[in-house]
Formats: structure tokens, C-alpha cells, sequence
């Protein structure tokens, strides 16, 4: 390595994704290679030539002027490989040194691609980074021998904003796959039980067109006896148009609905059809919850905006409950403290656990779960049915009610059914992937990402955690491991699938996701990978998880902020040793009975030999 | 006793902390040894011993009663509120007088007789031996010499009576440099490591501001020379430099580096044990607060600095590991070299010594770097009412660095979590007197051999339930370097919130792998019989059909059953005639280790193929074994009604596979089905069973 006057750089990114071995195709890597996925790790480079400069040049410019011109190529030729040669300056680099925390150097040759960063040292059996641009956080550049200021790129590979330029458009899988992803988990399907069940609800197509609500799907669960033309009417009084929605329902009848806050707004208005709408799902005489995620104080101020919540002259059946949780820009910053408390492993401990407090995390993640636990009571021991909101209906809402269902429903603890539960609540249910995920936390301090146009928000990561933080209270009760929470969470941010591509259904569609792009269930769904998944200590448990909320219960996501920093390999050979036990367990089990039938069949055969012979001796 | 003037005070409430709604209404009983709670309505006991009691307060009178909260050293708290202050104040007073007897021959120690536990008072006394500690080592040789001058404890009262130096030190540079360290703690040998650099421990010396010592500066040059590796000693000051100049204005102090040739110094920070006391109770009282929110409950982990405490700790234990490992000696002192000098030359053994990571190695290391070096442990723990301003919690802080080098390396240690809890509350409890007194010749002053039970002795007694399942002795090697990353530190919930038992996981991965290591070994052995009895069968049907060959097979294993019972009734003679009622079982797991075993069962089986009942017996062997365990998870309560939760061990029966508190599951037998016939754990019912059909089925 030449310690000459080169420039180190310092990829930021949001998750590493792949470190693949020569000689594996990029194809395979979650399966077959390390992944050694974090949140957030960086990844210096070193190297005569400026990467900088590489991207630098490479990347404002065509950014604004050449995209257009790429498009039409693009969709002219639709399917051929793409090279954004237009974009990239130089594609090689030779002699860059990786540093990375816990692993050991590489030396190699970077090239850029269209969609990813390669450094490859050449070399049989060495490592090779693939890192996909959208993965890129920030990129900062320091002169290593006058160990200079720091500059941070604006834009870079990572930020084009068409989506339809994207890896996954371009990502062919190498296997055949055998359930599509895509399809798997339909309204239809999913609720089909429930519909069949009950008498109360039907699934309508009010929404086909996504002109009622565009964050909606096509097809939702209503009440039964609420003809489509008021839920249309309902549907205008709703923020976004998200009117309220079947979610979940429990196994004692009362349900879980979802919306946005109603537009009351300061003259307080109200809509008959709203109010028939929700009192609908009740029935007469009986009373439901409003969890409003927002403080009393936001609420009062949507208000005055148009927004605001249910007034309870309006709604005299409902009692509404204000449960606060932190939303956009407050969960980035606390994220972004978070992040730099965690890597900055030489501070002092008083330090750190100042940091960590300050971040803030922890407490929103206990809010959360808090409010989760809130709806949960209600459901499942008040007997109540409840409406949960907060302004828009996109973010903290699901956060809730999916949690709610995780404690509440045993088949979310599966892998099947955690996997319905974010395509229906997240990704169905018009959680913005595309906007949230186009930044993390990282980049929060660079100043066009807090552009207010963009909301980058780590909403789904915060779910990810509380849903951890019951993983770590609950081991048995999940059919999957921590990896997995990690993995999903991955390529939310930046993938190869296109399952996490665009902000709702409407928009995936117009980008004809499922023809164009693989799914990402249809991936995890492959019997070989999901077998990597498998908790071996799971055990189908068919009660609600009451989680613990108290200070002293919930703990960093060591696994996932601390991967970089802390050698995670103990936790890893724990969970291994655990499966070899519960396997070793299993066959000599199995070895037992097996012994014994043939024991017991040999003592009979010797018996009745013995008895027919010995008159005979 | 006349310190007891109310035995029972009923409808005594006991005031939840988190949720003020549903509190449970019990007696309390106040006996001569115990406090007792009793909570029908939940099926709750709570038992706190006497000894264990640190604290009793009286809170401000409320409508329903007096409230009475009693914390303990095992960091239970519990407020009773007692429905007439009479009641009340009595409880205080007698509490007050029992929790700290004024008398060190008052101790629970010297009254406590193992009832149920058949383990002889003697047991476990003579299982750690420092000379043979130091032969392990390899000490004494040509370079580190056995010294009896401290035979009677003449040079120093608080250091073990045989002391170990090098071999090139005179006597009177051993007494001259002992009469400038602090009380006497001259610097001596207590580990020697593989590179043949020495680990030597001392106190201060009464340097003052100018004061030298030719004897103690010679006597640091020959520690120096004897290490062949380098010419460098490294002395490490475990205080923070500004104490150890303070203490330089008592006339103590340290080594002025002008005086010491060839010596580098190194001041590691660590707090002394007034800071710890004070920082654990703020520790205590961030885990007490009632409606914690998220920043005030690590807002009050950060400001306690207790975790900073233990970082500095450890980063001395690992500079102390990694300069003996580079081949450098080390002397480590602090005041009087009793408390943080203990603390990290511990740990620097733990870091290099995998012998120490064992359960025996690590008894051995508290037994020489704590009790026999003289760590206070009834000052410190506070056995009897002396100085409250003696009380630290440096045992305490020392079991946390362990447990937290246990999370950081889970399978080079063969021991668990529950032997850092067992080892912390005995260390309190007094029930042993192990850690009763302040050091060795107190404890032989004491005569606590004669007087009182080991703890080493229950420890060995009940080995299984402090195994690691993760252990893996091949990994188990060398020198261990921690993460020291501030964020690599837990706070220790199991340690300080244990008995709040709704903070913890619901569901426990180390009870689930504890279960799953004694079932598959439980499965093994089974099987391993099962291998055999076939193989047996097998024989027999390839022998039958020839009658002389048959008779030939018969001769033979007749002759194996003779052999086998004479052996028999040798081990029956030199066996204790104690448990004669089922002894078919215990001799036959003592004949098994003479005999191959296979003599045995062919013999025993072969007897019995030759009647009806062969089937049955069989079928009786193989159900003595339980194939399927019930799974740990959810299991509420032992069939005997007590509830089980999180910090309740829950232990299987090997027998018929259910799951019983540790009361119910106080038998053990060995299990037909099993081919070593160890002793297994079994429930009651099933120990009935088995007795029985052992004894039918050994009409002799």
C-alpha cells in the first residue's frame, strides 16, 4: 500500500450489503457468502486517483440534464445491459486499499458500474465488495497525509432519481423461481378467511383505480353493510383519502382499523358518512378506542391546518386516546445520533451513555411499543375494537398496528406470516419505501437532506427494532431468526428486488414492478434460503406475547447498529451452537425410538423362539 | 430468641412497584434465621435470610397501614405495609438486631446444619490448596522459592502463611521491604504465567514524600532479574494518581520512580471503595425508580458511573494480561492491596489462564487471590455491624467483569451465569463459612473448618446447575483480549433487577440449552444402552439354535455374575452404609466403574430372557428414560402449585421428562435405561417407582 499523497474516501453506507467471495456470482450472495450487513458501517477507501473527483464529476451534471436521454435509450432497449457510461468518468481505479472495522484490508482495482461499486483484488479466494449505489449514504473525502477537512458529496449514483433506472430493472435471478413473490400475498388471500368467516366484512373494489385513495390498494376490507359510494364520501373527509380500513381482527371479534386523521379542520367539521363508516364496525351500543399517535398539543395544531382528530360530540362511541410517538425528521436525527454514538468506539463510557441517552432511540422505540402494547390491551382484554391514526395514516399508524398484531396474532411470529404482515400493513398499506429509504441517517447532517420536500424517515427501522426487541424477549415464540429482520430490512434500502421500490401500490404498478423486477419474497421464499432463516429454538406459540416496556428491558440492537463495532461473532456461534444442540436433540430422539421398536421387536421374535424351542430341549 | 417479640404479623400487604392497583395481601413470619412472606392468594413464598438483609426503613405511615421496606445484598427490595405500627416498629427493631449480629460467632454460619443435603461438614475445606495452586504453576524452581517466615503470621497477619518470592531474595530484604509496605504486604509472588513473567501483588509503601528502602528496591531488582525475558518490572498503581499522591501526606504513598531502576510505572484510575459504594447505591436507586422513562433510567446508569467503574477495571486487568503476556513482570499494588489489587490481578489470570476459566480453576483463583490474600470480606460485605464506611461492593464489581467477559467469549468458560449469583449471595449470606472473616487467620482463629460447611462443597454437590451449555474446552485456550468499546458493556439486569421478574426475557435461551445439553446426554447414554442390548440379542439369536453353544454362553456369563457380585460386596464394605434402603442402584453405579459394565448386563439380562417376565422388565428399562421432555417454555408452575418464572430454575426429570421446581426435584437415582447408571435427577413419584422395581428385581 502506497502511503504517497492519495486521498481516503469514506463511503458511508447504509447497509453494506455483500462482501462475496471470487468466483460466486453476485446472483447468490445472501445465501451463500457472509453477509455482512449493518446499518450504517463505513468503508474507507485509499488509492492514488481521487474517487472523488470520479463521482464528483461523474455525477452532478448528467443528473439534471442527461436522464431524460437515458430513459428513452433506456426503455427503447428495454431488457439489454444498461452501462451508464454517460455518467461514469472514469469506470477503474487501480491500487485502492479497503479499510474496514473487524475484517482485514483489501487491496485491489475498484471499477464503477451502473449500479455498483466493485473492488476486486484479482485474486482467487480473496474478498470482493459489490456495493450497490443505492446503498451509498454519503461519501466524504479527506486527504490522508494532511489529514485535511472533510467533504461530503451531495449527490452521487445513489440519488438518480427515476426509479425505473434502478438495479432491480435490471437484476435477473439465476434460479427458476418457484412461487412468485409478487402474488403471494393478495388482499383476496390474505382476508379471504376473515371474509369468509364473518358477515361483517366483504373486500370492496372501490379503489381500483387509486382515485378514492392513492396510497390505498385496489382492494380493501370494509364493513359489509357500508355501500362503496359512502365509503367514496368517507374518503374525502380522510387525509390522503385513507378512510378507515380492516387491519386486523381478533379472535374475540373486535378489530383493528386504520386511517388518516379525519380534516376536521378549525371550524370542526364533521361527515356523516365517516361517522356511519366507523359505527358501522361497532355495532350499536358498544364502544371503541382512537389511538391518535400524535400529543394532544400536534393534533390541536393539524387542527387549525385542516387536519386534526374526531371530536367527541361526533363520535360519541369513541373514546379517543392521544399515545405520542415521534415522527420524520425527529426519528432521523435521533437515528443519526444514535449512529455516530455507536461508531465512535474510543469515547469515554460516561460519553456513551450520554449519547445513547440523548439520541433518543430507545425511548422511541419504547413509545412505540408502548402504544403497540396500548391497542393490544384494548383488542384483546378490554374486548374493544380500535381506530388507530396519526396525521397522514403512512408511518407511525403501521408502525402500531403491526406490532399490535405481532403480540396479538401468533401467525405473524412465522416467517410466512411476517412476510403478509409488511407486504399488507407496509407495503400494501402505502408506507412511501421510495421517499422514506432514499437516505439514512448518515446523511441526515448533510443540508439537502433535509430538503422538506423529501421525507426521509426511519420509520420501518424503528418497527424492525421493536420487533427485535420482542424477538429478544420472546426467542421461541418466532419462526425466524434476527438475520432475517436484518436482511429484510437491507433491502428495503437498497436491493436487487424490486419489492421495496416506489411509495404504494399505485405507483408500483405504473412501473409494472411485478413484470419488470423480481420479488424479493420470491427470493427469501426459496426453500434453501428460508431454511437459513429458521429459529431452531421456535416453538408455535398461540398466546398473545405480552412484551416488558420498562427501561431495563429493552436494549440496543447490538446485531444490527453495532455490527461494525463490536464483534458479533459470540452472538453468531451461540445461536449456532443452539441449532446444533436442537438438531443433535432431534436425531438421537429420533435414533431412540428406532432403537427401541427394534429392540423390542428382536425380544418378542427371541421370545417366541425361545417358548416354541424349549419344549423342545 | 428475645430479639423476636412478634413471630407472625398477618394480612401484611406488599406494595408493587410498578402498578399500585393489585397488591397482594400475605402473612409475614419472622423466624430465628429467615423472613418469610407468604402470598396465598398467588401461591407466593418469599424467603429472605436474615443475613441478607442490608437495609430496613421505615416510610411515612398511609391509611392502610405502616410501610416497612426492606432491601437486601442480593438487591431485592420489598415494601410491607403493615396494618398496626406496632406490629410494625417490633419487626423493625428485630430486623434491625437479626440482619447484622454484633458477635462474628453470631453468624448464621455457625448455626446453619444441612438438613436435606447429605454433605458432610468437611466437605470442600481441603479443595483448594495454595501450595498445590503454586505447584501448578510450576513454583516453586530455580527462580521463585517457598518462604515460611510468615508461618505465624509474624511479618504480615493478613497474607496467607506460606509465602512465595524469588529465590534470590534474603530474609532480611523480605523483612526490611515488609516493614515499608503498608501493614506489612510485602511484594510476593501470585501468578506465575507460561512466559515465565511474574505476577507479584503488594501494598503501598510508606515512601511519604521522601522516604526509600534499600531492602524493597532490592527486593523489586530480584523479582526483575528472575524473569529471563526482560530487565524491565512494570509496577501498576491501580489508583488514580491523585489518591496515591494524596496518601503520600499520611506517609504512605508510592514508588519514586528515582529510586526504582528499570522500572516503569503505570497509574490505572481505578476509584477507591468509598466511590464504588456511593456509585452502586445510585445504581441501586435508578433500578428502584417507580415510573422510569426511558432517559432517566440511563440518564441514572450513566451518572452512577458504575459502568465506568468496571471498564476501568477491566482495562487494568487487560494492560496487566497483555504486559505479563509480552513477558514483562508485573507488580500490581493499590492502598493496602486488598481490594482493587485483588479485582485485577483476578481478572488478568482469567484473561490468561484458560484454567481459570473452568469452574475449578476459578474457585481456586477466589480461594488464592481473595481469600487467602486477605480481601475484608466481612468488613466489606458488612456480616456483622462495624464501620458502615468499610461496605464496598468490590466482590461484587469484580463478578460483574467476569460475567461481562462471559458475554464477550460464551464458550471458553465452563461455568454459567448462575455461579457468578450463587458465589455473590453466599459471599453475603454467610450460610457457608467460607467467606466468613477478613483473612486466613481468621479463619483459622474461627476454626470455621471444624465449625462450618464449605461452600466449595455445595458447589461440587450441585455442579450441574452452574455448567455451561455452550463450553467448548477446545476453544478454551490462551489468552482471551476483551472488546474494551464503552458500548461493548451491559448493564447487568440479572444481577441488579433480578427478582423483578417481569423485566426479564419471558422466554430463557439458557434454560432452553441447559435442558437440551442434560437431555441429549441423558439420550445418549440410553442409547449407547440400547447399542449394547441389541448387539446382546443379537448374540443370543445367533447362539440359540445350537444348543451346546447356548449352554456354553450360559456358563460363561454365570461365571461374570459371580465375579460381579463379589465385587459387589467389596464395594458394599468400603461404601458408607447410608442410603442401604435403594442400594441395588448405588452399587450398581459403583460396580460399573470397576467392571466393564457389559459383564453386568449380560449377566442381568441373561437371567432374565430365560423367564416370561423379560418383556416387561425390558419395557420397564426403557421407560425409565424419558424420550420427550416438556419444553421449558411456558411452564407456569411445578406440579406441586409453585410458581415458576423466569429466575426460577426449572429442572426436568430425567425419568418421565416433566418439568418440577427445585424442591420437588430433590431426589436423584440412577435410571435402568441409562448404561452408566449415573445419578439422574428424578421426580418423587418417579424415585418411588424406581426404588421399587429395584428392589423386586433384586430379590438377594
Amino acid at each position: 500500500m502506497s502511503k504517497t499523497a492519495g486521498f481516503e474516501h469514506r463511503i458511508i453506507i447504509i447497509f453494506l450489503d455483500h462482501v462475496n467471495r471470487v468466483g460466486q456470482r453476485f446472483d447468490a450472495p445472501l445465501a451463500s457468502s457472509l453477509p455482512v450487513s449493518c446499518a450504517q458501517a463505513s468503508v474507507e477507501f485509499s488509492g492514488e486517483l481521487s474517487l472523488l473527483s470520479i463521482y464528483e464529476e461523474s455525477l452532478e451534471k448528467p443528473l439534471t440534464q442527461g436522464y431524460q436521454n437515458i430513459c428513452k435509450c433506456w426503455k427503447g432497449s428495454y431488457g439489454s445491459a444498461m452501462e451508464f457510461v454517460e455518467l461514469i468518468k472514469a469506470p477503474k481505479v487501480d491500487n485502492v486499499v479497503m479499510r474496514r472495522p473487524l475484517f482485514p484490508n483489501v487491496e485491489g482495482t475498484l471499477c464503477i458500474t451502473g449500479h455498483h461499486i466493485i473492488l476486486s483484488s484479482r485474486k482467487e479466494d480473496t474478498e470482493e465488495l459489490w456495493l450497490l449505489h443505492r446503498n451509498v449514504d454519503v461519501v466524504e473525502k479527506k486527504q490522508s497525509t494532511f489529514g485535511g477537512g472533510t467533504v461530503a458529496i451531495k449527490y452521487a449514483l445513489s440519488q438518480i432519481e427515476i426509479t425505473n433506472l434502478l438495479y432491480p430493472f435490471f437484476y435477473r435471478p439465476m434460479y427458476n423461481i418457484l412461487e412468485d413473490g409478487w402474488t403471494a400475498f393478495t388482499t383476496e388471500s390474505e382476508f379471504s378467511k376473515l371474509v369468509l368467516k364473518s358477515d361483517d366484512w366483504r373486500i370492496s373494489n372501490v379503489n381500483k383505480d387509486f382515485t378514492v385513495c392513492n396510497s390505498y390498494p385496489a382492494t380493501v376490507v370494509v364493513p359489509k353493510s357500508v355501500p362503496d359510494e359512502v365509503i367514496t364520501t368517507a374518503a374525502s373527509f380522510r387525509q390522503g383519502g385513507r378512510f378507515p380500513v380492516l387491519c386486523y381482527r381478533h379472535e374475540n371479534g373486535s378489530v383493528l382499523l386504520r386511517s388518516g386523521q379525519p380534516l376536521v379542520g378549525p371550524s370542526g367539521k364533521r361527515c356523516k358518512e365517516d361517522e356511519k363508516l366507523i359505527n358501522a364496525v361497532l355495532g350499536p351500543g358498544k364502544r371503541g378506542y382512537i389511538i391518535d399517535t400524535r400529543a394532544q398539543t400536534l393534533a390541536q395544531t393539524a387542527k387549525s391546518r385542516g387536519g386534526g382528530f374526531e371530536l367527541e360530540i361526533h363520535y360519541p362511541q369513541w373514546r379517543r386516546i392521544h399515545k405520542p410517538i415521534d415522527r420524520h425528521h425527529n426519528l432521523l436525527d435521533s437515528l443519526a445520533r444514535l449512529l455516530e454514538a455507536c461508531n465512535d468506539t474510543s469515547c469515554t463510557m460516561d460519553k456513551w451513555l450520554g449519547r445513547l441517552e440523548s439520541s433518543n432511540w430507545l425511548s422511541h422505540v419504547r413509545d412505540t411499543l408502548n402504544c403497540a402494547c396500548l391497542v393490544a390491551q384494548c383488542l384483546d382484554q378490554e374486548n374493544l375494537s380500535v381506530l388507530a391514526h396519526g396525521s397522514d395514516g403512512t408511518d407511525t399508524t403501521l408502525a402500531v398496528t403491526s406490532i399490535t398484531q405481532i403480540i396479538l396474532n401468533p401467525d405473524c411470529r412465522s416467517i410466512r406470516g411476517f412476510e403478509a404482515l409488511i407486504e399488507r400493513e407496509w407495503l400494501q398499506g402505502g408506507y412511501p419505501f421510495g421517499s422514506r429509504h432514499f437516505k439514512s441517517g448518515y446523511a441526515y447532517t448533510a443540508s439537502s437532506v433535509k430538503n422538506p420536500k423529501k421525507k426521509y424517515a426511519p420509520t420501518f427501522l424503528l418497527f424492525m427494532d421493536c420487533v427485535w426487541q420482542l424477538f429478544f424477549q420472546f426467542p421461541c415464540s418466532f419462526e425466524f431468526t434476527e438475520n432475517f429482520l436484518i436482511t429484510i430490512l437491507q433491502h428495503s434500502y437498497a436491493s436487487q428486488f424490486g419489492t421495496f421500490l416506489g411509495d404504494n401500490v399505485w405507483e408500483r404498478e405504473q412501473l409494472n414492478l411485478h413484470l419488470n423486477t423480481v420479488s424479493l419474497w420470491s427470493h427469501i421464499n426459496r426453500p434453501e434460503i428460508i431454511l437459513t432463516f429458521m429459529n431452531p429454538v421456535y416453538e408455535p406459540n398461540s398466546k398473545v406475547i405480552w412484551p416488558s416496556v420498562a427501561p431495563a428491558s429493552l436494549s440496543l440492537w447490538s446485531g444490527l447498529f453495532l455490527r461494525w463495532v463490536v464483534d458479533q461473532k459470540p452472538t453468531e456461534e451461540t445461536w449456532k451452537a443452539i441449532a446444533e444442540m436442537k438438531e443433535k436433540e432431534k436425531e438421537l430422539k429420533k435414533q431412540a425410538i428406532k432403537l427401541r421398536k427394534q429392540l423390542i421387536d428382536m425380544e418378542k421374535a427371541l421370545n417366541s423362539k425361545l417358548s416354541t424351542s424349549s419344549p423342545s430341549t | 430468641m428475645e430479639t423476636i417479640k412478634t413471630p407472625k404479623i398477618d394480612n401484611v400487604g406488599l406494595l408493587e412497584r410498578y402498578s399500585s392497583r393489585r397488591n397482594a395481601v400475605g402473612a409475614l413470619y419472622l423466624t430465628a434465621t429467615h423472613l418469610i412472606y407468604v402470598d396465598h392468594d398467588n401461591k407466593r413464598e418469599t424467603w429472605i435470610l436474615h443475613s441478607h438483609i442490608s437495609s430496613v426503613t421505615k416510610l411515612p405511615l398511609t391509611p392502610q397501614g405502616s410501610p416497612l421496606q426492606v432491601r437486601t445484598k442480593t438487591f431485592l427490595s420489598m415494601t410491607f405495609v403493615i396494618p398496626k405500627e406496632r406490629d410494625a416498629h417490633d419487626l423493625f427493631i428485630s430486623l434491625s438486631q437479626l440482619c447484622q449480629p454484633t458477635s462474628i460467632e453470631d453468624l448464621y454460619s455457625f448455626r446453619y446444619n444441612m438438613g436435606s443435603e447429605d454433605l458432610p461438614r468437611e466437605a470442600g475445606w481441603a479443595l483448594f490448596d495454595l501450595q498445590l495452586e503454586f505447584e501448578r504453576m510450576g513454583v516453586p524452581n530455580e527462580s521463585w522459592t517457598m518462604t515460611s517466615l510468615n508461618k505465624d503470621y509474624e511479618i504480615c497477619d493478613t497474607y496467607p502463611r506460606y509465602l512465595y518470592v524469588p529465590a534470590t531474595a534474603q530474609t532480611a530484604v523480605l523483612l526490611g521491604s515488609s516493614r515499608f509496605r503498608s501493614r506489612g504486604r510485602l511484594p510476593v509472588l501470585t501468578y506465575l504465567h507460561s512466559t515465565k513473567a511474574a505476577l507479584c501483588r503488594c501494598s503501598q509503601p510508606l515512601s511519604g514524600f521522601s522516604a526509600r528502602c534499600v531492602e524493597d528496591e532490592s527486593l523489586l531488582v530480584c523479582i526483575q532479574k528472575v524473569n529471563p525475558n526482560t530487565a524491565q518490572l512494570v509496577v501498576v498503581d491501580t489508583r488514580p494518581k491523585i489518591n496515591a499522591m494524596a496518601n503520600r501526606a499520611a506517609g504512605k504513598g508510592y514508588e519514586s520512580e528515582a529510586n526504582y531502576e528499570n522500572t516503569r510505572f503505570h497509574f490505572a484510575g481505578i476509584d477507591n471503595i468509598h466511590v464504588m459504594r456511593s456509585s452502586l447505591t445510585r445504581l441501586l436507586e435508578t433500578c428502584e425508580l417507580k415510573t422510569p422513562a426511558m432517559a432517566a433510567f440511563l440518564n441514572g446508569v450513566e451518572s452512577s458511573g458504575w459502568l465506568r467503574h468496571i471498564k476501568s477495571i477491566l482495562d487494568a486487568a487487560v494492560f496487566i494480561a497483555k504486559t505479563l503476556e509480552d513477558g514483562s513482570s508485573v507488580l500490581v499494588h493499590c492502598s493496602d492491596g486488598w481490594d482493587r489489587t485483588a479485582q485485577v490481578c483476578g481478572l488478568s489470570q482469567i484473561l490468561l489462564d484458560p484454567y481459570y476459566r473452568t469452574i475449578h480453576g476459578f474457585q481456586a483463583l477466589i480461594a488464592k487471590e481473595w481469600l487467602s490474600f486477605g480481601h475484608k470480606f466481612t468488613d466489606r460485605c458488612g456480616h456483622i455491624s462495624i464501620d458502615p464506611k468499610e461496605v464496598s461492593p468490590v466482590f461484587t464489581q469484580w463478578l460483574e467483569c467476569v460475567w461481562n467477559l462471559i458475554q464477550q467469549f460464551p464458550s471458553v468458560f465452563q461455568f454459567n451465569d448462575r455461579l457468578l449469583l450463587c458465589i455473590h449471595d453466599h459471599v453475603h449470606s454467610c450460610q457457608f463459612g467460607t467467606f466468613v472473616g477478613n483473612c486466613q487467620k481468621d479463619r483459622i482463629d474461627l476454626r470455621l473448618e471444624e465449625k462450618t460447611y464449605s461452600l466449595w462443597g455445595y458447589i461440587a454437590n450441585h455442579m450441574n446447575e452452574f455448567l455451561n451449555p455452550l463450553y467448548k474446552p477446545d476453544t478454551n485456550v490462551g489468552f482471551i483480549q476483551p472488546n474494551l468499546a464503552p458500548q461493548t458493556f451491559k448493564f447487568w439486569r440479572e444481577m441488579y433487577c433480578r427478582w423483578e421478574t417481569g423485566l426479564h426475557p419471558r422466554e430463557s435461551l439458557t434454560d432452553l440449552m441447559v435442558a437440551s445439553k442434560d437431555h441429549i446426554n441423558s439420550l445418549d447414554d440410553h442409547i449407547r444402552l440400547l447399542q449394547k442390548r441389541i448387539k446382546l440379542t443379537e448374540e443370543k439369536f445367533a447362539t440359540h439354535p445350537n444348543s451346546n453353544g447356548e449352554n456354553n454362553t450360559e456358563e460363561s456369563v454365570e461365571d461374570n455374575r459371580l465375579t460381579y457380585k463379589k465385587n459387589l460386596l467389596d464395594e458394599m464394605n468400603m461404601k458408607v452404609q447410608r442410603k442401604i434402603e435403594y442400594d441395588p442402584l448405588m452399587v450398581t453405579s459403583f460396580a460399573n466403574k470397576s467392571s466393564d459394565g457389559l459383564s453386568l448386563l449380560s449377566s442381568d439380562y441373561h437371567d432374565k430372557t430365560e423367564d416370561i417376565m423379560a418383556l416387561a422388565k425390558l419395557s420397564d428399562e426403557l421407560n425409565s428414560v424419558a424420550l420427550e421432555w416438556k419444553s421449558v417454555r411456558g411452564v407456569k408452575e411445578c406440579p406441586c402449585s409453585t410458581p415458576l418464572d423466569v429466575s426460577t430454575r426449572k429442572s426436568h426429570c430425567w425419568s418421565c421428562g416433566e418439568i418440577y421446581c427445585a424442591r420437588c426435584l430433590d431426589k436423584s437415582a440412577s435410571l435402568p435405561g441409562h448404561i452408566s447408571q449415573k445419578q439422574s435427577p428424578v421426580c418423587r413419584e418417579c424415585y418411588r417407582v424406581l426404588i421399587k422395581s429395584a428392589s423386586v428385581e433384586s430379590p438377594e
